[in-house]
């Protein structure tokens, strides 16, 4: 594979980069997803959340005049969503897939509302340069790479939550939550609360993660930013089977079919031959095979997607 | 008040109360950018259904949506969540092109080929959700989303290639004068009879007919219809099937019924988006087939009114999508109801 990838003339530095930049988006919002669904909220609105943080993420950059600012006002807007999402979910007794593709469709207009009434300017905003947040350099092996420090936290907190799952007293609480809420309730401990908190949680995560995409890697908001990112980490979290460990190796392999669908389209040499958009179409066509190659043998929480009412 | 009617009313009124929500949280987010939101609504509606040549335009933009609430709609009776009816709309409109735009027929029988051409396209782009579903257990939600976006590059690859307009980079090739649907007024056409109909005879599918029974029963009880025999296989392939056919009529009608384009622009601008609408117009036409008809012609008209609004308030149309997503959310919600009439009881 590598040597075919060489042998075609592309920078195997340049795709290593690009797929990691790709991965740092799905791998937040799949963990952050991981940790929503244990505690038994499914939320399908990813790509909304990524949607609107992306634009908010944006205009608190240039509120701030910080980049990072940006991305901690981001993971801050995609908490409050995750928090309204969870209200919707726990106290409204929502259907949470109805709701979810709701928090969608209204991103989808919210986004370009948002373009229009802050910069009234229709569908895109690129913004100032020095409001970039961007990747480190490093060199290992006399090779250099960039890395952000957005991608190596998204690592951090995979671990970390997968530590809080299976090595916390509130681990077992938000897994109880979602196999067992009775006994939660019966323990003392309110199956509201626990549900809540990882929806704000996954909400930040997933802020974070669209807050990323203009801030650290395209360099300008549009309106159609996350182009489906929100669900491929949904099939990286089904892929996952709920094991923020495993999304994030699920969100390194669709974020590197996206890196090399990137790279394929600047070759010169390759671009030529290959039809663009074809090439486009991989990340997506990659995430459907290995779906259907994965699927099985997965077990997800029993209590999970339901509302949780008590007898 | 009788029972039934009761039990009529009350989807209803829940729509209603969902709407009445959305407009609220509409006009809030249009205060806090500093817009006038009595303005913007007076406009939209004036625009929307103040006049004959309003409602024939909100008629027009409410056809496609439809078809596409069916897609979704046919999807929850079989307790499927399809959200590929966009894909397949695409799908839908690029079979149009290539039968009425490429092909010379006589005029009686070339709209009637383009339509049935674009369906089967719909129905077949449908086709691997329902394969992944039964066979793998690959959750729809995922696998339609991805189809979707398969579907935009490839669709956006055939307009701007093989069946682009020579010497027109912006658009596909437009539907030849004979493979055109009678222009009725404005922009709406004839093939809104053939929407119409097609919405009667998913009805009928759905609550006449022996596998319209099966597929609700797998959807409303799944052990029970497991019990009865019935083939939970055939009930989903059966909804995607009617869905993607559903979602192929409204792409075709994009092209064969609405001018003055006739045709698929090269970004998709004419068609983007017209599949996820149709989900929220499906939720508040209560999955229903008929409902659906209703809801498209309030949200055909929040669209047609949304430009006006944009033309003289300066608030964007996309806002109408912001407002569609609160809608939903409210209607994903049972208890918003039950709250406000125990309230009113109490």
């Amino acid at each position: 594979m590598m040597y075919i990838i060489s042998l075609a003339g592309l920078g195997l530095a340049g795709l290593i980069e690009t797929g990691l930049l790709a991965m740092t988006p799905l791998a937040l919002a799949a963990v952050g997803e991981c940790l929503n669904e244990q505690a038994g909220t499914v939320n399908v609105g990813m790509e909304g959340i990524f949607l609107i943080t992306a634009v908010l993420g944006v205009y608190w950059a240039e509120v701030f005049e910080s980049g990072l600012w940006g991305l901690l006002l981001g993971a801050a807007t995609g908490a409050f969503i995750g928090l309204v999402f969870g209200l919707v979910c726990v106290y409204g007794k929502a259907n949470q897939v109805v709701a979810g593709m709701g928090l969608n469709i209204f991103a989808l207009g919210f986004g370009p509302y948002l373009l229009m009434s802050i910069w009234a300017f229709p569908g895109i905003h690129v913004f100032r340069h020095e409001l970039m947040f961007l990747p480190q350099q490093f060199t290992i092996w006399g090779a250099s790479f960039a890395i952000s420090a957005v991608t190596v936290a998204a690592i951090i907190i995979a671990v970390l939550a997968y530590l809080l799952l299976h090595r916390t007293l509130l681990g077992i609480r938000i897994r109880a939550a979602g196999e067992n809420p009775i006994a939660v309730d019966v323990a003392g401990v309110s199956v509201g609360h626990v549900r809540l908190l990882m929806c704000v949680v996954g909400g930040a995560l997933a802020g974070l993660g669209g807050a990323f995409m203009p801030l650290a890697w395209f360099g300008a908001a549009t309106k159609e930013i996350s182009a489906g990112r929100g669900f491929i980490a949904l099939a990286a979290v089904v892929f996952a089977g709920l094991d923020p460990l495993l999304a994030l190796v699920a969100a390194f392999i669709f974020g590197f079919a996206e890196g090399l669908a990137f790279t394929v389209v600047v070759t010169p040499g390759v671009k030529e031959v290959v039809p663009f958009y074809f090439v486009q179409m991989a990340p997506y066509v990659v995430t459907l095979l290995i779906l259907t190659a994965a699927i099985g043998g997965k077990r997800f929480p029993r209590a999970s997607g339901k509302p949780y009412v008590r007898e | 008040m009788s029972k039934q009617l009761t039990a009529t009313l009350r989807p209803v009124t829940e729509s209603a109360v969902a709407v009445v929500i959305g407009l609220v949280a509409g006009a809030l987010l249009m205060l806090a950018f500093g817009y006038n939101p009595v303005q913007a609504y007076v406009w939209l509606f004036v625009g929307a259904f103040g006049s004959t040549a309003g409602i024939l335009e909100s008629l027009a933009f409410a056809t496609p949506l439809m078809v596409t609430a069916v897609t979704f709609a046919v999807g929850v009776r079989a307790a499927l969540f399809n959200i590929g009816a966009e894909g397949q709309m695409y799908l839908g409109a690029i079979g149009a092109v290539i039968v009425g735009g490429t092909m010379l027929l006589p005029a009686g029988i070339h709209p009637i080929a383009a339509t049935i051409f674009g369906m089967c396209l719909g129905a077949l782009w449908a086709l691997p959700a329902a394969i992944l579903k039964i066979w793998r257990g690959v959750h729809e939600v995922v696998s339609t989303i991805m189809l979707n976006w398969v579907a935009f590059y490839f669709v956006t690859f055939l307009v701007r290639t093989y069946l682009g307009e020579p010497g027109r980079a912006e658009r596909a090739i437009p539907a030849l004068p004979t493979a055109r649907y009678p222009v009725l007024g404005e922009t709406l056409t004839a093939i809104i009879f053939v929407v119409l109909a097609f919405c009667v005879a998913v009805a009928i599918l759905l609550w006449r007919t022996g596998i319209g029974f099966e597929l609700r029963l797998v959807g409303d009880n799944p052990e029970a219809a497991k019990y009865a025999g019935a083939s939970s296989s055939r009930a989903i392939l059966l909804s995607f099937a009617v869905g993607g056919l559903a979602a192929g009529l409204a792409g075709a009608s994009q092209v064969l019924g609405r001018p003055p384009s006739w045709t698929i622009y090269a970004t998709l601008g004419n068609l983007l988006n017209l599949g996820f609408d149709g989900i929220g117009v499906a939720l508040i036409g209560r999955n229903h087939p008929v409902g659906g008809v209703f809801a498209a012609i309030f949200y055909g008209g929040l669209m047609n009114g949304g430009r006006y609004m944009e033309y003289h308030v300066g608030v964007a149309s996309e806002l109408v999508d912001a407002i569609n997503g609160i809608i939903v959310i409210a209607l994903a919600m049972p208890e918003i109801v039950a709250i406000i009439r125990r309230r009113r009881e109490s």
